[in-house]
């Protein structure tokens, strides 16, 4: 239950802390840390217009959208406690609870019958149907190392487990990263700030959700954000440190993948629409060098 | 006694031609109930006892055993003939008209003559008997795909269906005869015999290949995308769901009796059914025709149940239980789980078809707003089979991605990368999967219509919609409670394959009973936000509009997404395994007000072309040859001479 409510804490400053960073570097001042929580509240109090297109799917796509999320957060281990819900292959349920989650969403996109959304929609299953293999590898390359299959065992013994694992984890912290990016609809891939539909993934296909259906996107994401920071956690608390230290190294984590997010996405260009699957695709094959690097590694340290 | 509760059926089947017109479908339900009740009760007693003593009695002195194995997939049998009987009442209702009443009665003889010889073929373990079955099957199969004949295609597809079923039942005879040649005897049980003394690897090809061109492997399958789509909903959907299966319990019975060679095997077994699961996928993205879609389907779902039985082979072979238990029984659970959500797919298509007389989705749209609950369950099954959580195709796919895991952290440095590269297949087969059911999803249901129908549409009427809620139900309960699925199927595992799985049991069920309780919760969450939303939403003002067009307030159905669009970006990545062509003239420089245009695209299948290139080839061959056959017997008894004097000069130079 710890990383549960962390998450939900880190969710409170996350998107707050990005939004800050990018507007010092812009030479702005910037909002306040919660505002984007204030607009969540606003939308929430809102009324809704819907299209007279859509049906029971746009509805309750937002909804299931979100607690697909917050199921996937009971799965996620914090420095190696005990989970209530941890089992033997878990993260293959982490996944395919957001997976589920991304479809309901592509079909309310679809819903509306837009020529825009769809646009967004095909693209969101594109790309998300190109990173869900880099994610698996990674997961596979970190039970390699530590042989166990289940979120908490591996995190409980993964920086036990032989003294590679400096050298591999800075991969697969990268790779983390940059799925992250993708799955959340962020920069190299996709930029929310963008104001053409033409050229928006994310975004395009909220166009006609408002009021209490858009705040459940935006809190959604805003949680899938933590969670992954969370996951990120996991590779660098160590096990045995007393539960403060551990929990001031967790917010810290955060704090620099949220400015880490900032920095990319003020430094850097989207790239081309045609050259994101490439990347995406990209991200795979580091991953799997990783995994046969760990692979190695291992048989090497066995004889 | 049992020689006339079995043959009963048979005969019973025959009576439905001469029965009145009105009380046929009754009758033909009656049998049904009556078949399926008669193989049921032996087959669950034998599941809820954990007997392991199978049933053996005679008809004609022909042995029959059920044992756990059969009893599966005979109760997975007779659940979807039994919904298919139910949903072919709505569906064949047009038809009572147009179709004289005799081809509806041999339309149900033949139906029950399936359901019938499908059972046999599960029972039966003599050679001659299991292929008489096996025969059978497919002539009864091959004329309810007839069902349309008078359309030239579908004639041409079930003559091409009946013609590769016998190239796999002549793999199936020779495979048998040699079994008797060696051992004297023609039964699954010599099998035991043979393979504890030969080669194993040879004799296991000639039976897959039999039954794998039943069960619909790549590059066998160039079958069943054409036959399922020919044939009426109902039996695409029985088709589909069990009767593709019967090679799937082919394959598992002979592997019960392999002894050597089991890495190898599997390894074949997990690298062919990745192959089919990945391009089965990757085929159906691209159709327009939405049964074919669920036929390519078809393919990548034989996919995923083959890459359990490859896992669980390697597990027989490097004597790891716990793989083979995980790999088998997430086959077997698959073979369940795909014969519900398959059929329920096909069914919710055949009421989509009955109401709008095309299979063409880029034709369809807006079907929700016409046919909410029909939308439902194919709703229902497209999250199923696309592997989602909280329904059942999620637990069988986790059993063998919990497997592939396994073997990845306990094998050796082949088996890792292995087992990775399994892991990766099914990874991609998941995400093309929901790919391909977004679109086909939105594409038929969601958005507007895009073809102005004549007359209204309404939803189906509640004959149609029962068996496709029962269905449902099945499917939601094996994604709520899959222990009680699990356990019964780990035991016809460690049964078959003599292994002892009770070490691994406890770590199942915890494994099993906190998925339940996560999509317990996932539902209750969903449930009571929607009551929220619901209450928020009353107190406020709601309004609606037309959909956002980029301040363009003409939106017309012809803007939407079409199926080409959404694969489109797929297409484009996928293109040099997938065979496109696309037919439109380009707008040339000094059109300036362009004409009318048409756009549409054909995918062909690339195995298709390479099969009916061989068979050009082999065609030309003949037809130089054919030049021999000219009419005149002088010239026959020449070659008699010929042949004579042949035989002579082989002899005297001792070649024979």
């Amino acid at each position: 239950m710890i990383s549960f409510l962390l998450i939900l804490i880190t969710a409170l400053f996350f998107p707050g802390i990005i939004l800050r960073i990018k507007s010092i570097t812009s030479g702005r001042k910037g909002p306040d840390i919660l505002q984007p929580w204030k607009n969540i509240l606003i939308l929430l109090r809102k009324s809704s217009t819907f299209s007279s297109t859509t049906s029971y799917i746009f509805q309750i796509a937002p909804v299931i959208y979100i607690t697909t999320i917050i199921c996937a957060m009971l799965l996620m281990p914090f420095a190696g406690y005990k989970l209530i819900f941890g089992f033997n292959g878990d993260f293959i349920l982490f996944a395919y609870l957001l997976a589920l989650g991304k479809f309901f969403f592509i079909l309310s996109a679809m819903d509306t019958g837009s020529s825009f959304e769809g646009m967004g929609a095909n693209r969101e299953a594109l790309y998300s149907m190109l990173v869900e293999p880099a994610f698996f590898i990674l997961i596979g390359t970190i039970a390699l190392l530590t042989g166990y299959t289940s979120m908490q065992e591996i995190f409980a013994n993964l920086q036990l487990a032989n003294h590679y694992y400096f050298i591999i984890s800075i991969i697969l912290i990268y790779l983390l990263i940059q799925i992250a990016m993708i799955e959340n609809s962020r920069m190299p891939v996709d930029d929310p700030k963008t104001h053409l539909e033409l050229t928006m993934i994310h975004e395009v296909m909220i166009l006609d959700h408002c009021g209490f259906d858009l705040a459940l996107i935006q809190i959604g994401t805003t949680l899938k954000f933590a969670i992954y920071g969370t996951f990120i956690a996991n590779f660098v608390i160590p096990v045995n440190l007393p539960i403060v230290l551990q929990l001031s190294i967790y917010f810290s984590t955060q704090i620099i993948f949220a400015a880490i997010i900032g920095f990319l996405e003020s430094f850097r260009a989207r790239k081309k629409l045609m050259k994101n699957p490439q990347f995406i695709v990209s991200l795979s094959s580091i991953a799997l060098v990783a995994f046969i690097l760990s692979l190695l590694l291992l048989h090497q340290m066995l004889k | 006694m049992m020689d006339f509760l079995l043959i009963l059926p048979v005969v019973l089947s025959l009576l439905i031609l001469i029965i009145s017109s009105k009380l046929r479908y009754y009758f033909a339900l009656f049998i049904t109930l009556y078949v399926s009740v008669i193989s049921s009760i032996p087959a669950i007693s034998l599941l809820i006892n954990f007997g392991s003593t199978p049933f053996v009695f005679y008809i004609f002195s022909t042995e029959i055993i059920i044992d756990n194995l059969s009893a599966f997939f005979m109760i997975v049998t007779n659940f979807t003939m039994l919904t298919g009987m139910l949903f072919s009442k709505g569906y064949l209702q047009p038809y009572l008209s147009k179709k004289s009443s005799y081809e509806i009665a041999i339309h149900y003889c033949n139906y029950l003559l399936l359901h019938v010889s499908m059972l046999l073929v599960l029972v039966f373990r003599n050679g001659f008997a299991f292929l008489i079955a096996w025969e059978l099957m497919a002539v009864s199969s091959f004329i309810l795909i007839l069902f349309e004949g008078e359309k030239r295609s579908t004639l041409k597809t079930a003559v091409n269906y009946l013609i590769q079923m016998h190239i796999g039942f002549v793999f199936l005879l020779i495979a048998f005869l040699i079994c008797q040649s060696e051992t004297g005897n023609i039964s699954f049980d010599a099998l035991k015999i043979y393979f504890a003394n030969h080669n194993n690897s040879f004799l296991f090809m000639m039976f897959f290949v039999g039954f794998a061109i039943k069960a619909g492997f790549i590059p066998l399958h160039t079958w069943l995308p054409d036959a399922h789509p020919a044939a009426p909903s109902h039996v695409s959907g029985t088709m589909s769901g069990v009767m593709i299966k019967m090679g799937i319990y082919g394959i598992i019975r002979v592997l019960s009796y392999v002894h050597f060679d089991l890495y190898l095997i599997g390894f074949f077994i997990l690298l062919i059914s990745a192959i089919s699961g990945i391009l089965g996928v990757m085929f159906a993205i691209i159709q327009h025709d939405l049964k074919k879609l669920l036929a390519y389907h078809s393919i990548e779902n034989i996919g995923i149940i083959g890459m359990g039985i490859g896992l669980g082979t390697i597990g027989l072979g490097i004597n790891n239980p716990l793989l083979v238990m995980l790999g088998f029984s997430g086959a077997l659970l698959h073979v369940l789980n795909h014969s519900l959500f398959k059929s329920l797919l096909f069914y919710s298509a055949g009421s989509v078809y009955k109401n709008y007389h095309t299979h063409n989705i880029e034709q369809l749209g807006g079907v929700i707003h016409k046919m909410p609950k029909t939308a439902a369950f194919f709703l229902i099954g497209s999250i199923a089979i696309c592997g989602l959580p909280p329904l059942n195709g999620f637990i069988s796919e986790f059993l063998i991605y919990l497997g592939l895991f396994k073997g990845l952290t306990t094998g050796t440095f082949h088996n890792s990368i292995l087992m990775l590269l399994a892991i990766i297949a099914l990874v991609l087969i998941g995400g093309l999967a929901i790919f391909c059911f977004t679109k086909v999803f939105s594409v038929v249901f969601l958005g507007t219509s895009r073809k102005k129908m004549e007359n209204e549409v309404n939803e189906v009427g509640n004959d149609m919609l029962f068996p496709q809620l029962l269905i449902s139900l099945a499917i939601i309960a094996i994604g709520l409670f899959p222990m009680i699925f699990i356990k019964p199927i780990t035991i016809i595992v460690s049964g078959l394959f003599k292994i002892n799985t009770d070490s691994y049991i406890l770590s199942i069920t915890d494994t099993f009973s906190k998925i339940g309780i996560i999509s317990i919760t996932l539902i209750v969450i969903t449930g009571s936000l929607i009551i929220l939303r619901s209450k928020m939403l009353k107190k406020r003002k709601v309004n609606y509009g037309t959909t956002w067009g980029c301040g363009s307030a003409n939106i017309s159905g012809k803007q939407q997404y079409t199926g080409s669009s959404f694969a489109n970006n797929f297409s484009d990545i996928a293109r040099p395994l997938l065979h496109i062509k696309k037919e439109y003239n380009q707008i040339s420089e000094n059109e300036i007000f362009p004409a009318k245009r048409s756009f549409y695209t054909h995918p062909e299948d690339v195995f298709k072309k390479t099969i009916l290139k061989i068979v050009d080839f082999l065609m030309m061959i003949l037809k130089k040859l054919a030049r021999l056959q000219t009419g005149q017997i002088q010239h026959y008894i020449l070659y008699a001479f010929i042949f004579i004097l042949l035989i002579f000069i082989l002899m005297y130079l001792k070649f024979i």
